[in-house]
């Protein structure tokens, strides 16, 4: 059976750090988290005994390879939402909660972002008049140095590895027409060294270095390979995608969440064996279409015809559109959320086909580009001057008086109520509600959490682990009302077992 | 079998472009509505962005992450 698309979305923060905290952006990211988590969970910490990011997807054991280090000595932090927020590589880190469909993790990576924002307000208050920590929501400095917005989805075991290298990365290629951010400048073991400089459609392109791997930080693969399922290891793969582009625009996150779900139903259904998308040198191909906002780079299929990024996402679209009107795409969730997906990718297709300007409230780069180019009309200027630079970058400022996103009043999917209230509440869909509630209801029991565990401590007794294999279950339907049942931990732990 | 579908859909998407009188002042109007909005935009850009924006964007250095 196709499991559902659970997913979510943990990003990776740029962050600047004030004076009094040496410049260091370890100490500021860590002192930005700690002005925003609430005295009552504060000690709760998170439980790093099964985290595994060095087990390869395609089962074996790559020697060279170097997953990133588990670091729990940085602060880690877990949130009523059911996220956690923590230091990560000197960024600030925020993981959405296991969502049960793509519209659900676009509001929980919303709701990082007021995060965000607040843990900066927060911060400021904390910090000498005058200094301030500021965090920006994109993938890169300008100066070679990347950070990343990882999606993850769960996926069936029983699919074989080799049919999402197959059907999967012409998707991560090509789906950048919708998804880029948007960047001046190239970086990167390609960059262009000519005197000229380019807007390029994605932050992110510029560096991947291999097609498939299990590194994230150096060698960067087009498709991860960590298998870490934080779930029943027999039933799921969780497949974490690293190529994204953080974006801040909701109809960008929708759909680049949407159709990958979408693809990747397809690909377990096995219905997409037929479609000849094996890609000649696609590390080249990403950056080659990052590169062309014409939208005309053409690339090499193996079987010796060239295609466009645009034509590639067409035949994905009509494989999905015939699908679902024969079956419908249940494991993307209820059909007008599908109907929704499908209709927003081929309006997106086709815009970008006639005009892509009719898109700047919907797509990052869109925005960006058409800013910046009216910014060099009206100051006859180009892409060289510091000030287009900083437009690149204070488009991702996420100081409300700061950003310029927020002046460009993009086509909103959520409403703002929603996002507010997921700040603090969990989704009532998965095991998430679980996680997050007990932390609200017992936050004096809960000693650690983990995606798939909850470990209480209750009056100095033995620690007791409440197992969370399976990501549907602990949701609200599942488990309200032996919480409701429940109003200490220690009725919630013998509810549990009788 | 691509292919045909591939041209299906540049010519759904640019055959009906016979415009009208209407529809032409229409676009306009809609054009001009744009730039009047953009130039807003850029007006408050002007005052929000960074005061050295050279220092600023030189500044602005990130160890990488994952």
């Amino acid at each position: 059976m196709i499991p559902k698309k659970i997913c979510g979305l943990e990003t990776e923060y740029g962050i600047t750090a004030p004076k009094s905290l040496g410049g260091d952006p370890t100490a500021a990211a860590s002192f930005l988290i700690s002005a925003y988590i609430g005295d009552d969970i504060k000690g709760i910490s998170w439980d790093f005994t099964d985290e595994a990011p060095g087990n390869d997807a395609r089962g074996f054991l790559d020697a060279d390879a170097l997953p990133p280090a588990v670091e729990p000595q940085l602060l880690n932090a877990v949130l009523t939402n059911g996220g956690r927020y923590y230091v990560d590589h000197a960024h600030p880190e925020y993981s959405t909660p296991e969502c049960l469909n793509v519209k659900e993790a676009l509001l929980y990576d919303k709701a990082g972002e007021t995060i965000l924002t607040l843990s900066m307000e927060n911060s400021k208050k904390l910090l000498p008049p005058g200094e301030e920590i500021v965090v920006y929501k994109n993938n890169s400095d300008g100066k070679n140095n990347s950070y990343g917005c990882h999606e993850n989805y769960l996926v069936s075991r029983a699919t074989p590895f080799s049919q999402f290298v197959d059907y999967l990365i012409p998707h991560l290629v090509t789906r950048q027409v919708y998804t880029g951010a948007g960047k001046i400048g190239t970086e990167g073991l390609n960059r262009t060294n000519d005197g000229k400089t380019i807007f390029q459609i994605s932050q992110r392109a510029d560096f991947f270095e291999a097609a498939v791997g299990l590194e994230t930080t150096i060698r960067r693969p087009i498709l991860n390979t960590r298998d870490e399922p934080h779930s029943d290891k027999s039933q799921y793969r969780r497949l974490h995608i690293i190529t994204g582009d953080a974006n801040l625009a909701e109809v960008a996150t929708f759909l680049k969440m949407g159709t990958t779900a979408v693809v990747l139903q397809l690909i377990e259904e096995g219905v997409l064996s037929h479609l000849a998308l094996d890609m000649e040198s696609p590390v080249q191909d990403i950056q080659g279409i990052s590169r062309d906002i014409s939208l005309k780079y053409r690339l090499k299929l193996k079987n010796g015809k060239s295609i466009t990024a645009l034509e590639i996402q067409w035949l994905y679209l009509e494989e999905a559109k015939k699908y679902h009107s024969q079956y419908g795409l249940d494991a993307v969730g209820e059909d007008d959320l599908a109907t929704e997906i499908l209709q927003r990718w081929e309006y997106v297709l086709t815009a970008l086909e006639d005009d892509i300007y009719s898109l700047s409230k919907q797509l990052d780069w869109v925005a960006k580009l058409q800013i910046v180019n009216a910014f060099c009309e009206r100051h006859k200027t180009d892409l060289f001057d510091p000030n287009v630079a900083a437009i690149d970058l204070q488009y991702h400022d996420m100081r409300q008086d700061k950003s310029i996103f927020q002046r460009l009043n993009m086509e909103t999917l959520l409403r703002r109520q929603d996002v507010e209230n997921a700040v603090a509440d969990p989704p009532e869909t998965t095991r998430a509600y679980f996680r997050g509630e007990c932390l609200k209801r017992y936050p004096g029991e809960v000693r650690s959490v983990n995606w798939d565990s909850v470990l209480f401590e209750v009056d100095r007794g033995p620690l007791q682990k409440v197992p969370m294999n399976e990501p549907l279950r602990g949701s609200k339907k599942y488990i309200g009302d032996l919480l409701d049942k429940s109003p200490t931990a220690r009725d919630l732990l013998y509810n549990l077992q009788n | 079998m691509a292919e045909r579908e591939l041209k299906k859909h540049s010519a759904s998407s640019h055959s009906e472009n016979t415009a009208t009188e209407e529809d032409v002042a229409v676009s306009t109007e809609k054009g001009d509505k744009l730039k009047a909005e953009i130039d807003d935009i850029l007006d408050e850009i002007d005052e929000v962005l960074e005061e050295n924006a050279e220092e600023f964007v030189r500044g602005y250095v990130q160890k990488g992450g994952e």
